[in-house]
């Protein structure tokens, strides 16, 4: 046959893997001599996983205070009235042990639905880009916060920018009865394509040009091009804190990166001590049940700490190895000789 | 159908003077015609038509399952609709200091939007695209059908072809084969194979101590090299046969006129010599065949006269009537004149029917003529009777002059000359029986064995007599000898049917017979399903065409089909088309089974159209049955392949492409949908929007296809 391949008729099909459906595959066959050392090795392959998830999770520190002075005896309760301005308030804690650097610093808010649709549509993209254009008429997205009661634009427009966090904290360290500053670092705390990419100020200097004939949001104290007067590289709409802000969250508990602790002797870590944080309370959540947090954190090589997917991969791999006992037991009892 | 009126003389316009559409007119250069019906009102427009649309119980299955889906999807956004009326309550009214709410919007507004909102989102758990991808899944299972070369005929140069991509799937579940016998199980190549003539027995080769010889492995062919026209090709074993002609035996002479006379066998000769034979059937051009060989050669016909070379010398008989052939009549007749101005009646048919109408003269050579019939039938070979008669002159012309009229009738014409035929096919005197050999189609009996190893049950519909068929059912492995019981049902009468069909089922379940005869009456009447039934043993059962008559009859439909599902081979014989098509559609309508029809000729139309899916083998007898079948191939034994194979394939394929189609696009929308309790049921977006548009289309189209056209 393979000889007069060169008299064979057109219609006699192609010879190749494709068309006769030769091409190479694989189908497992899943005898209970491949399947229970299989679920063996899985199992304790995710059961070392989860075991060394689970202990560096325990290592991972945190420590969360949460300031939202709802009840009377909270030392922020007195500022938990919105009617009261420039409230600060102060919260003393004590690390029993060295709290391992790098240090990060959270802001947390719980019950706050910065996934909600409507509230994340509510920006102008064009705008935090930078187009001039847009800062005399914001996007509709951003209604009702795109002019004010004099019909002049504001600028950042839209209910995520005028709802931006704008409390304020500073770390003080207890040093022989006297405080000590702790310097915090802002660098660094937003994405970086959020900060290169994806927002940008207006051009012309000095930045306030731009913002000419617009109006801040209503909730905030002090305008876009005043959020960081020192650094032209944090200011505007590339401000770290601003940026953070606008990177919404998933869930409605969440924490946002505030400060890194990384500077002077700090760079090891918070030294064992009495500590206290001083607290600008300007941000009110009381009202819709809200809470508000401040969260100390180092992380690991896999994040920060998260218990679950460790336990996750124990519960798995010792499901896994109970099953194949089960079907060990199954196989010794009802062996099926035909199986071979 | 009418009359024609031309100078004074009336014409009969009967069926035989109708060209039918696609109908090629030869041996003449012109004719005058009229026409009767045009495009769509022409038979092969009519019968096209009637195809009905095939589907799948895949297609049906997914249309549920969509419709399920889609409930589902509503379902899902009810849930979150009601989910954010609640968070619009609760959360979303204190949380307006951050989100102020427009005014009028209240939480049920908000809701109803919502409804919409997710309506959009979670609309990829509605697989749209999966209608795409099932019939590319499809396409490609059905080319790979048609590329397959084990499914491919080298000697026919034919490959097989999927004629349809929708049924792909269904050959994976096929329970049932209907199978035609003739050019299906075997090759519909005919041989004239033996013959009895005047009580003789030609044919069979026996060695110096009279043993039989298989004929296969004996290769001394007769010399016909005393006659110039012979066909090389012929090849017959018996030299006796030759002695018997060339000693002008006028019996012999006698049966050879016949065969080359009575047919309806178009001869054509391009060359002088060389004779080609255009034959309705091959049986009619085997027998005209054998009788070139033997001597009495012939060469061409004309409306009104045939012309013959008996043993060399130039012959011309006046044709003075056709007496054709029907399934009713089962013979065919023809009046000659001979050049002596004899007249005769010539007359081949089935050997049962042949029989009634012989004289009483001719009962010795009945008997011994009818041990040989069993004998060739036996062997598995296909038979006829030939006989003959001396016509008076006076009573001819008589009998033609009715003849006439009773053509020219419109009314009832039909009835009126089948009494004529009848009249005038009487008293005839036996000459012998042929036998012509139809050999089994390569891989047959392996073929069977494995479908019947898969569980599949396979039905043979033949036209055949009973010990053919039989014989045949035992030479492919249809029935076989450690078979517990072969049940034979040949009724006459519907009490006799009934009992025959009772007597099998108690034999077959012993137990419970009594219980399923009740049975049958509750579910005739409310449930229309037979359940299957597993029988004590292994059996077979073969039904001849008029008890198959009555078995088809609604009183006993349900009992045939009992006793049939519980045999593992059902062999059917002398059925007419129609009772084709009505057992595939008894099967269909009371099992809930896949069924397959599998033939070649036109008689399998109407089964192949009626079964779920229909195979067309294209082999002799023309084009008919492949082109109104699903898929088509050369041979029997590919369909062992096109089922076990490809069928499976296809079937399993689908399966996991379905599975597999609806966990990706379930999984991708739970994620919006677990998402929604989280950002207060306000139709977030967990992923980019051209993500979740081109997720079907793109990201996720391949992985799926590929898995189902090359997963095995």
């Amino acid at each position: 046959m393979v000889k007069h391949e060169q008299e064979e008729s057109p219609n006699r099909p192609d010879n190749t893997a494709f068309t006769q459906q030769r091409l190479p595959a694989w189908q497992p066959i899943l005898s209970a001599g491949i399947v229970i050392p299989g679920f063996v090795l899985i199992g304790l392959a995710f059961i070392g996983v989860g075991v060394g998830l689970f202990i560096t999770s325990r290592d991972v520190q945190v420590l969360e205070l949460d300031y939202t002075g709802a009840v009377a005896t909270d030392p922020c309760y007195k500022c938990s009235d919105p009617s009261i301005k420039d409230c600060k308030c102060t919260m003393e804690f004590h690390l029993d042990t060295l709290f391992r650097g790098p240090v990060f610093i959270y802001y947390g808010l719980t019950n706050y639905f910065q996934n909600q649709r409507k509230y994340g549509i509510s920006k102008d993209d064009n705008q935090l880009y930078g187009d001039l254009d847009t800062f005399k008429s914001p996007a509709s997205e951003c209604s009702p916060y795109d002019y004010d009661s004099k019909s002049k634009p504001i600028v950042p427009c839209g209910a995520l920018a005028n709802s931006m966090f704008n409390d304020t904290f500073k770390l003080y360290r207890m040093v022989n009865g006297s405080k000590k500053e702790v310097p915090l670092n802002g660098k660094g705390i937003a994405w970086w394509t959020d900060q290169n990419v994806k927002y940008r100020n207006p051009s012309g200097t000095p930045l306030i040009n731009a913002f000419n004939g617009t109006v801040k949001p209503i909730n905030w104290p002090k305008a876009a091009y005043e959020l960081d007067t020192t650094d032209v590289y944090n200011n505007g709409f590339i401000n770290q804190d601003f940026l953070v802000w606008m990177r919404r969250a998933a869930l409605p508990d969440f924490r946002k990166l505030y400060r890194r602790i990384t500077k002077d002797e700090y760079q090891a870590g918070l030294p064992a001590g009495n500590y206290s944080l001083e607290i600008s309370y300007n941000y009110h959540v009381l009202s819709f049940k809200g809470k508000k947090k401040l969260v100390l954190s180092n992380v690991s090589w896999m994040g920060g700490k998260n218990d679950f997917l460790g336990i996750a991969y124990l519960v798995v791999g010792s499901l896994c190895v109970f099953m194949s006992i089960v079907m060990l037991i199954v196989y010794a009892k009802f062996k099926f000789p035909e199986e071979d | 159908m009418g009359t024609l009126t031309y100078a004074g003389q009336k014409y009969p316009l009967d069926n035989e003077k109708i060209l039918l559409r696609g109908c090629t007119l030869r041996n003449t250069e012109w004719c005058f015609g009229l026409v009767l019906f045009g495009g769509q009102e022409t038979k092969l427009m009519q019968n096209c038509g009637k195809s009905t649309f095939k589907r799948t119980s895949i297609d049906r299955l997914m249309n549920v399952l969509v419709l399920c889906i889609f409930g589902f999807l509503v379902f899902m956004c009810l849930i979150l609709a009601i989910g954010n009326y609640i968070w619009e309550i609760n959360n979303g009214s204190n949380f307006t200091v951050f989100l102020p709410r427009e005014d009028g919007n209240s939480a049920g507004f908000s809701a109803f939007l919502t409804f919409w909102s997710y309506v959009i989102i979670l609309n990829t758990v509605v697989p749209i695209s999966l209608y795409v991808s099932v019939e590319i899944i499809r396409l490609g299972n059905s080319f790979y059908i048609d590329w397959d070369r084990k499914m491919y005929y080298s000697r026919s140069d034919t490959p097989a072809e999927a004629r349809t991509t929708t049924l792909n799937e269904e050959l994976g579940q096929i329970k049932y084969v209907f199978s035609d016998k003739t050019g299906t199980l075997t090759q519909n190549i005919m041989t004239f194979n033996k013959c009895s003539i005047n009580g003789k027995s030609y044919g069979d080769v026996y060695d110096c101590t009279g043993q039989r010889l298989d004929i296969s492995e004996y290769k001394d062919p007769a010399d016909f090299s005393f006659n110039p026209l012979a066909d090389p090709r012929f090849m017959f074993y018996d030299h006796s046969l030759v002695e018997a002609v060339k000693l002008e035996n006028p019996e012999v002479h006698a049966f050879f006129r016949l065969l080359a006379l009575c047919h309806t066998v178009m001869a054509e000769e391009k060359k002088e010599g060389e004779l080609f034979y255009q034959a309705q059937s091959p049986d009619e051009g085997a027998l005209v065949t054998a009788a070139r060989n033997f001597g009495f050669v012939f060469r061409s016909r004309t409306p009104d006269s045939i012309s013959v070379v008996e043993m060399g010398n130039q012959r011309s008989y006046e044709l003075l009537a056709i007496l054709d052939f029907n399934n009713v009549r089962k013979r065919m007749s023809v009046i000659v004149r001979s050049p002596e101005g004899k007249l005769s009646l010539y007359c081949k048919g089935a050997d049962t029917i042949i029989y009634e109408k012989l004289h009483q003269s001719c009962r010795k050579l009945m008997d011994v003529t009818t041990e040989h019939l069993n004998e060739f039938a036996g062997e598995g070979l296909r038979t006829l009777a030939l006989a003959y008669k001396d016509l008076d002159e006076e009573y001819f012309s008589q009998w033609k002059q009715r003849h006439y009229e009773a053509s020219t009738t419109l009314e009832d014409k039909e009835s009126k000359l089948d009494e004529l035929y009848e009249e005038i096919e009487k008293d005839l005197l036996l000459l012998g029986a042929t036998a012509i050999e139809d050999k089994l189609q390569d891989g047959v009996p392996q073929t069977i064995e494995q479908l019947a190893k898969a569980d599949i049950k396979i039905w043979v519909l033949t036209g055949d007599k009973q010990e053919t068929a039989e014989n045949i059912g035992y030479s492919c492995n249809l029935l076989r000898e450690e078979m517990n019981e072969v049940f034979i049902i040949s009724g006459h009468s519907p009490e006799d049917v009934r009992q025959e069909l009772r007597n099998a089922q108690n034999s077959m379940k012993p137990n419970g017979a009594v219980n399923s005869l009740l049975l049958f009456e509750d579910m005739g009447k409310h449930v229309n399903l037979i359940k299957d039934e597993v029988a004590d043993g292994e059996y077979g059962l073969v039904i001849n065409g008029h008890s198959l008559a009555y078995a088809l009859e609604s009183t006993m439909e349900l009992e045939f089909l009992r006793t049939a599902c519980l045999c593992k081979a059902v062999i059917c014989c002398r059925v007419t088309p129609l009772q084709k098509a009505q057992v595939v559609e008894l099967v269909k309508k009371y099992k809930k089974a896949v069924t397959l029809a599998i033939g070649d000729g036109a008689n399998d139309v109407s089964m192949i159209k009626a079964a779920h899916i229909g195979v067309g083998i294209s082999g002799q007898e023309g084009m008919q049955a492949v082109l109104s079948s699903d898929y088509s191939f050369a041979q029997f034994r590919f369909l062992q392949r096109l089922l076990l194979v490809h069928g499976r394939w296809s079937y399993l394929r689908m399966c996991k492409f379905l599975r597999y189609f609806f966990y990706k696009n379930f999984t991708f929308t739970f994620v919006h949908f677990w998402f929604g309790f989280f950002c207060g049921f306000s139709a977030q977006t967990v992923y980019d929007e051209w993500f979740i548009t081109l997720y079907n289309l793109m990201y996720t189209a391949l992985p799926v296809l590929g898995m189902s056209l090359f997963d095995q």
